[in-house]
């Protein structure tokens, strides 16, 4: 007998995202999930909508996928026009892209760590009971670097919390599961959990000055094809703030990056990363009941890791130069990394069997490669007010990418995992360490990474991973300014009349969330095709024609569910794979109107 | 010198609680006055206002891309950063809150039922029109039917970005899907269309203190948005504007002209005919703004900015008369 549990709206993610859960009895009395299946229920077009428009303005519109990733569209947007059109970026240029998409990185990561995710394992009512003596020598034991580690801190946080509770205006905290059995942490360690909520607010907030001073505006800052538009100012004019002459780009202002920089290594350093290990360790199956679930053990997904590479050192056609590299592993089996060749028709597919959508040159059953993908918008899904969706059939606004058949994580694990494969000695070493001080027993299989838990770990690596590489992106860019080198546009092919009558490209990016793909046909100077493969369409996405489950629907497979009524531990698992569902249903390409409600037998 | 758990306290209670001294908390309340540039007086007006309520906020979102949200997150209050998340209960917003699913619906429809006529609702995305359309279903429910529902006992309505001010970019040529802003499905609710691909988050948070101090709604433009905010253009305060009117302006991008930070219209700056308050208030706590830092202006709090001839195809020119 099963029984579904419905997850509509998945809150605290990016976008509108339905999680259906079939789940089975088992024989010992427990609730287990046997099936799931990943929906995305909203759609926008704004592939159809980049058609036949300025191939220069692309990056604007695609930038507008997402405001959580933002950034990664537009320079991801951009690649691509720059590759159809042999375009190569100042060096200058490539460093300032570099540092915006760390800056990226580093504010996303954190955010989806306190305010997206750690509701999912923090009891905010446990909190309420947390001894503030206590509370700060947990505090100073696992970071003592910290300074805001006093009892009378933790206390000002405590009762912040208490009155916000008593008031009975519970606000974002309303009918959390608070209490449910899955939350293993002492309110001790829940305490600092949320005041670090509080802190990474006031935190994110100063850090996305480094994408003002470059691009002029945090959410959605500017680039543009041939490299950035940010000139650097000259003279002694210009800097932050309110000017009279000049830039925003001048030394007073590349000190403030500094600064920044600084801000992101001390707050990964004294806050994130400690938490994180706190979580893993507390979260560990020597601390939990019989037959509690091992969040080490469990929410793996598929096995299989997709990277198009990111962070270049040397241009972006110099894979060798890239910190994230580009590859393909299969099967866990981290002692081969597979090469991924982008225009292969064979290699990257994406299928619409189980997608409302429909193709007209091939079946629907068929595989399109990026440059050939022609779809039609075809909702078949229920009317309003439906208890389920048709599983069986098409189920979700989001395509369903493959690697050669396969389906493919994307994301923090899959970059961590790829580095260490590739031989990386950054990120062997903080694998090793990360495990010691975690306490996990040493395994070059990396086992207990490919988890819920492990997961979240991977992102907090590369976190300081990226925050370390930061400084050397900075350095070059001044070294490259003080020799006398101030160019961040390349102004060579901006005229139209210099391009080529027809022209393809592929731009490729690594988000906090995975690989990027952008792929643009150019037509007498205008866009004739674009597509976009992005990262949680890998995760997210649906069944393909042979039925292979995505990322997020093999993750769910064998949850224990205590509550059904409330699936914390579904939340848990699809959380930890950061969804971004703006970013997965980006397409659509409506060549004719919705064919309408198909009702349920 | 702690305060005993439980007894009920305004917010200026609890600031002084995490050690925000109500100096400080004026100081604030000073900068969103002189940001609406409202007279310094008014900011003890504004404290004690902000002190006391808490109305409920709801808070929907459809088409959005979630940069309206993140930019409310980065709006400054000194030290006191979740202040305006203090001065209101907010109540639902599915990126932030704990509950999901049923939970989260259940919340939000509880709170609106206790609150009917006196809640703010807010919304960023556009919507589409045609609610059989499949286009955005949530908890199964259409688009279309959750804004009517959501909207019906709103006291008034923030439309959160151009999307739903006036549909953004899913509205642009083609507009595939139908979509549009808030007030072409809402007719018989006050909407403060705050527009912006995304808003300044000090404009976002101006706004709500505002009404919170004063009961009322701000002064609108014939579009809806606040005048305090949109009254002027982006051109009318811009630091570029001697070289706009007496050159030489970039003719490229990074070209020694650019460098010395002179004006970008020949490059497509859309500055003169854009209302916004960019160039004052600057973004991320006054940082910079899009000129400042060498790109034109793309005029993104307008309507059909995407399709107003391409980001780098010189726009009008600005209206003499227009110069205060």
């Amino acid at each position: 007998m099963t029984q579904t549990i419905v997850i509509d709206p998945v809150t605290r993610i990016e976008g509108h995202l339905r999680i259906e859960a079939e789940t089975v009895v088992n024989a010992d009395g427990s609730v287990g999930v046997q099936r799931a299946s990943s929906s995305s229920t909203m759609v926008r077009g704004i592939e159809i909508i980049m058609k036949g428009r300025d191939p220069r303005d692309a990056w604007a519109f695609a930038q507008r996928i997402c405001g959580v990733c933002t950034v990664v569209h537009g320079v991801t947007s951009a690649r691509a026009v720059e590759n159809a059109l042999g375009i190569a970026i100042p060096p200058n240029a490539e460093m300032i892209r570099n540092l915006m998409m760390g800056a990226q990185y580093i504010h996303d990561h954190v955010m989806h760590f306190y305010h997206l995710h750690s509701f999912d394992w923090v009891d905010a009512a446990s909190a309420l009971s947390a001894q503030p003596l206590l509370t700060s020598q947990l505090q100073t034991s696992i970071s003592p670097e910290n300074p805001n580690n006093s009892p009378e801190y933790f206390q000002s946080v405590r009762d912040r919390l208490y009155n916000f509770a008593n008031a009975g205006q519970l606000g974002i905290f309303g009918k959390g599961y608070w209490g449910h059995p899955a939350y293993r942490l002492p309110a001790e360690a829940n305490l600092i959990l949320i005041a670090h909520y509080f802190e990474a607010l006031a935190w994110a907030r100063k850090i996305v000055k480094l994408h003002a001073v470059f691009g002029g505006k945090d959410p959605h800052p500017n680039v543009i094809v041939g490299g950035m538009p940010c000139a650097i100012s000259s003279g002694k004019a210009g800097g932050v703030g309110e000017i009279r002459s000049g830039t925003a780009v001048n030394a007073a202002s590349l000190a403030l990056v500094a600064e920044v920089i600084a801000d992101m290594k001390s707050f990964t350093e004294r806050i994130y990363l400690p938490d994180m290990v706190l979580l893993a360790r507390l979260y560990n199956d020597s601390v939990t009941l019989q037959k509690a679930t091992d969040w080490t053990g469990i929410g793996e997904g598929v096995g299989n890791y997709l990277c198009y590479g990111d962070f270049p050192m040397n241009g972006i056609n110099d894979l060798s130069g890239l910190m994230i590299p580009r590859g393909i592993i299969l099967n866990r089996d981290l002692s081969q990394v597979y090469p991924l060749d982008v225009e292969n028709p064979e290699d990257i597919q994406e299928f619409v069997a189980h997608s409302w959508y429909d193709y007209s040159s091939v079946s629907k059953t068929s595989g399109l490669h990026p440059y050939a993908g022609e779809t039609k918008l075809n909702y078949t899904g229920p009317a309003p007010g439906y208890a389920k969706l048709p599983t069986d059939q098409s189920y979700s606004w989001i395509k369903s990418p493959r690697w050669r058949g396969k389906a493919m994580e994307v994301g923090p694990l899959a970059h961590i995992l790829m580095m260490y494969a590739s031989g990386q000695p950054n990120a062997r070493l903080l694998v090793k360490v990360a495990y010691e001080v975690i306490g996990w027993a040493p395994d070059p299989t990396l086992a207990k990474l490919q988890s819920t838990m492990g997961r979240n770990v991977a992102r907090a690596m590369e976190t300081y991973l990226i925050a370390l590489e930061m400084n050397t992106w900075l350095a070059r860019l001044n070294a490259n300014i003080a020799a006398g080198d101030l160019s961040v546009f390349n102004n060579a092919k901006w005229n139209p009349a210099t391009w080529p009558s027809h022209a393809r490209g592929f731009g490729y990016s690594e988000a906090p969330r995975g690989a990027l793909g952008h792929w643009v046909v150019i037509d007498a100077g205008k866009i004739s095709n674009y597509q976009c493969v992005v990262a949680s369409q890998w995760n997210a996405g649906p069944r393909d024609a042979a039925g292979v489950e995505g990322p997020y629907e093999a993750a769910l497979r064998g949850h224990l569910i205590a509550d059904g009524d409330r699936p914390l531990e579904i939340l848990r698992t699809i959380h930890s794979f950061d969804p971004c569902i703006g970013c997965a249903v980006h397409v659509a390409r409506p060549d004719g109107r919705s064919s309408g409600w198909v009702n349920d037998a | 010198m702690y305060l005993t758990p439980g007894a009920a306290s305004t917010l200026g209670e609890r600031l002084l609680q995490h050690g925000i001294s109500r100096r400080s908390f004026l100081k604030f309340c000073s900068i969103l006055a002189s940001s609406m540039a409202l007279p310094a007086a008014i900011a003890p007006r504004m404290a004690l206002a902000l002190s006391n309520a808490r109305p409920c906020v709801i808070y929907m979102s459809f088409q959005e891309c979630t940069g309206c949200l993140e930019s409310l997150l980065n709006s400054h209050g000194v030290a006191i950063e979740n202040l305006i998340l203090d001065a209101i209960s907010l109540d639902y917003q599915e990126t932030l809150q704990a509950a999901a699913g049923h939970q989260s619906e259940q919340w939000r429809d509880e709170v609106i039922a206790a609150n009917y006529g006196k809640y703010i609702l807010i919304v960023d995305g556009s919507i589409p029109q045609d609610g059989n359309s499949g286009y955005f279903v949530s908890a199964a429910e259409s688009g279309l039917a959750r804004l009517n529902k959501t909207a019906a006992g709103a006291a008034f309505i923030v439309a959160v970005g151009t999307c739903a001010s006036f549909g953004g970019i899913a509205h642009a040529y083609p507009n595939p899907t139908g979509a549009v802003g808030v007030r072409d499905i809402v007719k018989d609710r006050p909407i403060i269309n705050v527009s912006g691909c995304p808003p300044i988050a000090e404009v976002i948070t101006g706004v709500l203190a505002y009404y919170l101090t004063f009961q009322k709604l701000p002064t609108l433009d014939s579009l809806g948005r606040p005048t305090v905010y949109y009254g002027k253009t982006v051109h009318d305060d811009c630091y570029r504007e001697e070289s706009y009117e007496d050159g030489p302006r970039a003719k490229s991008f990074d070209d020694s002209f650019a460098r010395n930070g002179n004006c970008l219209f020949n490059l497509g700056c859309k500055g003169p005919v854009t209302h916004n308050a960019c160039s004052t208030l600057r973004w991320n706590q006054g940082t910079s703004f899009p000129i400042q830092s060498g790109h034109g202006c793309i005029g993104c709090s307008e309507p059909d900015f995407w399709d107003a001839g391409g980001l780098y195809v010189r726009g009008p020119e600005a209206d003499a008369e227009h110069d205060d």
